[in-house]
């Protein structure tokens, strides 16, 4: 739509750049409370300008993290939230992908079905079936383990669903001439159908990369050791101080630290990101 | 090379849409057989069922003297062009067109060698490198043909391969096609709705109608004497113009005896047929008003309605009409120009 309107221009403009204020100014006010003194952030007034405590704050949480808090250090935790975000975006799209092929390209009994019932399954987030769930985990033996924090989030309606929807539209001739060609099913798969679904497939890693990222309730449950703890369950560990102020500082230098990995995924996979949303190349 | 023979060969699709009913048919080992119908009359069914797209409901499919009716399409050696072409969206051409060849475990400089061949009969060599996404649609159809040619196939099928394309590069595709054929000598089976590109393309044309054969036979064959009402309405352009019986009444000889055969009631008569100067041959001497005439540069049309009846038909001449629109005239048709059918039947009756 290319409009000339200066007055529709003005006011489109002023609600965006008003969306961006609302969603910026809280993320600034976290990098700023990260560069000061631990008590510059309940002293009443705000600061709007970054202090001198910078390199401190970042330097002791990365280091040591927090002994009151009982977290360990937030690299740590960073590094624990990035495997379980990969496995589990990876993990997701490897399943559902799979799930999509077969429901799309083969005639099975009961094909109907069984996509019914994956698509029910987007009624039944952890959050629904967390303790049965938990139940299961427990059972076999995968508390505190990489296994434990990642498989029950890897079964994936949303992302068979979405890769479903492109199957359908991807034409028929593709297959039909790679079987010409004398490709089998995964030779097909392989050579065409994830060449064509790239940007899908990037797409959907951002969004689940996110997914696992934010995860909150899960890893709070099933891990009990240090060596496990995600950086967005530590944030919440900083904070539970009994006697005394948090450390607004350094709870806000994790904040920044947390918020970088998804920002930088979001970063690099942009034009792809867009393009798998917008385009349907085929 | 092969031959390819069809022996009743069924296709029904599930909620009983009987789509082919039935199609015997030979093609010779080197021919060139046009399949033409109306879009929907089960054309590409038939050549996916030779091609092993679809399965056979009914009967035998045989290439040479095999019997293949349950191999796999990789299986029976033959090579398919697509309406959409179905390239490859992320291949170069090169690839596009190897890829079969590498899946079929040939070496790589066989691969090459072959590639550049086919590029080189083309006209594509100077592409091999560019993805599909930018080349026109003739350069894409180009490369279609070529996926299929460097196989070196038994047999080529082909299902509505130019109508994706414009009419100036269909007609020039349509001649290349053609020669290609000659030069390879290689079966192919050539799926149409076009009859101008059937009869120009086909040695022989089998026209289709409801899943069901109505007439097979060389291009003159059958644009001279049509089988049924359905193959004299469908092929030639302007259609040939079907005029109940009743409705003709010869001027000059007012108790009409044309010795048709006995239930004729309809008689087909050939735009081109009808003449606006008498032929020498026995011939009919027509009243009708001039409707409209229409000038589309060598050839022009006019459309009249036959006095009395008001039986409307088109006459295709290559010169001006002496009259002016609205007003009679006398047309002339020769007796062996006329195609006598039984409408209750639609069968020919001579
Ligand atoms: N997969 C299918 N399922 C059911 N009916 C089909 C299917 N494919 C084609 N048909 C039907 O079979 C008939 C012939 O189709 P088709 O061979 O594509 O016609 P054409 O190529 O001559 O236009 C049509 O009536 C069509 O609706
Ligand atoms: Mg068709």
């Amino acid at each position: 739509m290319v409009e000339n309107r200066p007055f529709l221009d003005f006011m489109t403009h002023l609600v965006l750049i008003t969306g961006v204020i609302v969603v910026a100014f809280p993320v600034y006010v976290a990098f700023i409370a990260s560069t000061h003194e631990p008590d510059a952030f309940v002293r009443g007034v705000m600061p709007l300008l970054p202090g001198d405590n910078l390199i401190e704050s970042y330097s002791t949480m990365l280091k040591s993290g927090l002994d009151i808090g009982g977290t360990p250090p937030v690299w740590l935790m960073l590094g624990n939230s990035l495997v379980m975000a990969l496995i589990v975006a990876f993990g997701k799209i490897f399943i559902s992908i799979l799930s999509a092929f077969a429901i799309v390209y083969f005639r099975f009994p009961f094909r109907i079905l069984a996509f019914w019932i994956i698509f029910i399954t987007l009624m039944l987030p952890v959050e629904v079936r967390i303790i049965p769930t938990y139940e299961v985990v427990a059972n076999l033996g995968m508390l505190n383990s990489y296994a434990g924090l990642t498989l029950p989030l890897i079964a994936s309606a949303t992302a068979t669903f979405l890769f479903r929807q492109f199957f359908m539209t991807v034409p028929d001739e593709l297959m039909e001439a790679s079987r010409m060609d004398g490709a089998g099913p995964m030779k097909f798969f392989r050579d065409i159908l994830i060449p064509v679904s790239v940007t899908n497939i990037s797409a959907l890693f951002v969004i689940m990369f996110i997914y696992g990222w934010v995860q909150y309730l899960w890893p709070l449950l099933v891990t009990t050791e240090e060596g496990f703890y995600t950086i967005v369950m530590g944030i919440k560990r900083l904070m539970a101080t009994a006697d005394r102020e948090p450390a607004w500082n350094l709870i806000m230098a994790t904040v920044t630290l947390a918020m970088l990995p998804p920002v930088l995924v979001v970063l690099f996979m942009q034009r792809l990101f867009v393009k798998g949303l917008t385009e349907t190349e085929k | 090379m092969a031959s390819i023979t069809l022996e009743g060969l069924k296709k029904t699709y599930s909620g009983d849409v009987h789509a082919v009913q039935g199609i015997d048919l030979t093609i010779q080992d080197g021919e060139l057989v046009v399949l033409v119908g109306p879009s929907g009359c089960g054309k590409s069914t038939l050549l996916r069922m030779v091609a092993g797209l679809e399965t056979i409901t009914q009967g035998t499919l045989k290439i040479g003297h095999q019997v293949v009716n349950t191999l796999e399409p990789a299986e029976r050696d033959i090579a398919m062009v697509f309406q959409n072409y179905a390239l490859y969206p992320h291949m170069t051409v090169y690839n596009n067109l190897a890829y079969g060849l590498k899946n079929r475990g040939f070496k790589k400089e066989e691969i090459k060698k072959r590639v550049h061949n086919a590029a080189k009969i083309l006209e594509i060599d100077d592409f091999l490198e560019r993805k599909p996404r930018r080349l026109s649609g003739g350069q894409r159809q180009r490369v279609a043909m070529g996926r299929a040619l460097v196989r070196d196939p038994k047999v080529f099928l082909f299902d509505e391969p130019l109508s994706n394309l414009d009419a100036k590069l269909r007609v020039q595709m349509r001649v290349e096609i053609k020669k290609l054929q000659r030069r390879l000598k290689t079966t192919s089976l050539y799926v149409t709705h076009d009859q101008l590109e059937a009869m120009t393309l086909g040695d022989r044309l089998v026209v289709l109608n409801a899943g069901k054969i109505e007439q097979v036979g060389t291009p003159m064959e059958i644009y001279s004497r049509p089988a049924t009402m359905f193959v004299a309405g469908f092929i030639g352009s302007p259609a040939m113009n079907m005029v109940p019986l009743k409705y003709i009444q010869d001027i000059d000889n007012k108790n009409l005896s044309l010795n048709l055969p006995a239930p004729t009631d309809t008689l087909g008569i050939r735009p081109d047929a009808i003449c606006l100067s008498p032929p020498e041959s026995p011939h009919l001497t027509i009243e009708a008003t001039l409707e409209l005439f229409e000038a589309a540069g060598s050839e022009s049309h006019l459309y009249i309605r036959l006095a009395n009846s008001e039986q409307p038909a088109v006459i295709r001449t290559n010169g001006q009409p002496p009259q002016h629109e609205g007003e009679m005239l006398r047309v002339y048709v020769a007796h062996e120009a006329l195609h006598p059918f039984d409408s209750r039947t639609g069968k020919r009756t001579d």
